[in-house]
């Protein structure tokens, strides 16, 4: 491989990480932010994975020894075994936190009947105020990420906010 | 630019279109889809990076059982019949 | 939209942070020191041919535990919040099975899979794949019959029962390394001959372990996920 190829993969993984990190934080849509960790996660694991590659002169072996082969002749051209362990744990427990933080989200969608994010803040506070007594909170002047409530004029309110993306 | 070069920029450049289709499709299914290619083509990275126990945890369990994880959830969440979702009839935006 | 441009502009300062820290010291030459030793020494005193499973099960076993009880964990957390108490109650109409095509194509490679699983964790110091791989192909031999045949389901009690008796042959492997004044989850019965299929002491039983734990706890995941849904 040579120094052109790793750097693209680095810039690959990178991306990744990158596209992952924007996606997990502008998504409003809970599906779609655990597809976003699935994809940050794929990057930092590409990532390690490639810290730990190492060629000589006579290219790069994987970290199994071939039977029949001199194992001393064989370890100073080996890659790295670490990072390719703890990435091995790392992907299975990633697996589990996706299944987790999915039926979570199947759970608040059959609560609140929604997936998207402010919906379900707006829906929990009505709640929370409901549960306890209270009016909803009135706030003076609009500051950024205000409190909107379930009733919303739709027409009135999609001319103001700039779509975001999904 | 050698062979092998190239081979690893179009993979690069599918993955990245790959996620950023995960992003921004409409359609939450083919956005599950998307994301278990992303799991594939680094699987494939990892076999070119000689770390081939890593591409067959990758493949199996994160294109694989992800992607089955994902269509199964989307299922209950009844994803499969929303093309366009409501979700900008709820935009959020200050209340008062 | 203040927050929007922030955002990007964190994720793009954050990868740019990283690729400098990344390419300030030469691609594909580390230092590696750890490595190397491990490289060195995991052929004579482990004796797994594939050194990844002797980091894995043998450097670091105790890594390893506790990667399984977050799967544990997690599977558990998941039959929690998706528990099936209430689901008797809303269940709708029962779903009809697959096509014939389907159902054949299934019973076909129940058994294929089955092989390819088992086979996956036997060799995991040989080759590569292990005890993960080879579980998560098991979970999906016993996971597709059941979605080509929504009818019959698998018993979570039998599934339950699997996965506590692997992570006590697990734990039991470990301890019984106490009894021969080696430390906890080391290898015993000695390296043995490089490449064989009995060889590196105890790893194949605790892979072994491993995998049916895995495919366990990953195939009960699997079925509440695709349970009829309880409440819609």
């Amino acid at each position: 491989m040579s120094e052109f190829a790793l750097l693209t993969l680095l810039i690959g993984a990178l991306g990744l990480v990158a596209l992952g990190i924007g996606g997990l934080v502008l998504s409003r849509n809970l599906f779609r932010v655990v597809l976003a960790l699935a994809l940050a996660e794929a990057g930092a694991n590409l990532l390690l994975v490639l810290v730990g590659f190492r060629q000589s002169a006579w290219g790069a072996i994987a970290p199994i020894i071939e039977s029949g082969r001199d194992a001393a002749s064989l370890t100073p051209s080996m890659v790295d075994p670490i990072p390719q362990a703890l990435v091995l744990t790392a992907i299975v427990i990633g697996v589990g936190v996706q299944a987790l933080a999915l039926s979570l989200a199947i759970r608040a969608y059959g609560a609140y009947g929604t997936l998207d994010m402010n919906a379900l803040r707006a829906r929990m506070e009505t709640d929370i105020d409901s549960a306890a007594g209270t009016q909803p909170a009135r706030c003076q002047h609009a500051p950024a990420g205000g409190r909107p409530l379930p009733p919303i004029s739709a027409g009135a309110r999609r001319a103001d906010t700039p779509g975001t993306p999904a | 630019m050698a062979w092998a070069d190239l081979v690893i920029v179009i993979m690069v450049v599918l993955v990245l279109v790959a996620a950023c289709a995960a992003l921004f499709l409409k359609n939450l299914l083919g956005a599950a889809v998307a994301t278990a290619l992303v799991s594939l083509g680094v699987s494939v990275f990892f076999v070119m990076l000689r770390a081939p126990d890593v591409a067959l945890t990758e493949a199996a369990i994160g294109a694989g059982l992800g992607g089955l994880l994902l269509a199964l959830a989307a299922r209950r969440l009844g994803l499969w019949r929303i093309e366009a979702q409501e979700e900008s009839e709820h935009a959020g935006g200050p209340a008062c | 939209m203040l927050t929007r441009y922030g955002t990007l502009l964190f994720a793009a300062g954050f990868a740019f942070l990283l690729f400098v820290l990344f390419t300030s010291q030469p691609l594909g030459a580390p230092p590696m020191l750890a490595g190397q030793a491990l490289l060195d020494e995991a052929a004579t005193t482990v004796g797994a041919a594939n050194i990844v499973t002797a980091v894995v099960l043998a450097y670091r076993g105790i890594d390893t535990l506790g990667e399984l009880s977050i799967l544990f964990a997690a599977a558990t957390a998941v039959g929690l919040v998706l528990g099936s108490a209430h689901r008797t109650l809303g269940a709708g109409a029962p779903r009809e099975p697959g096509g014939f095509i389907l159902r054949a194509g299934v019973d076909f490679l129940f058994p294929l899979l089955l092989l390819v699983g088992f086979y996956i964790i036997v060799h995991g110091h040989l080759t590569p794949g292990g005890g993960f791989q080879g579980g998560v192909v098991l979970a999906a031999a016993f996971v597709l019959p059941v979605l080509a045949r929504p009818t019959e389901t698998l018993s979570h009690k039998a599934m339950a029962r699997v996965e506590g008796l692997a992570g006590g042959v697990f734990i039991l492997t470990g301890l019984g390394a106490l009894a021969f004044d080696r430390a906890f989850l080391a290898p015993l019965l000695g390296p043995g001959q490089l490449g064989a299929l009995l060889s590196a002491g105890t790893l194949p039983v605790l892979y072994l372990a491993v995998g049916l734990k895995v495919g366990a706890e990953l195939a009960s995941l699997l079925l509440r996920l695709s349970e009829d849904e309880a409440d819609a």
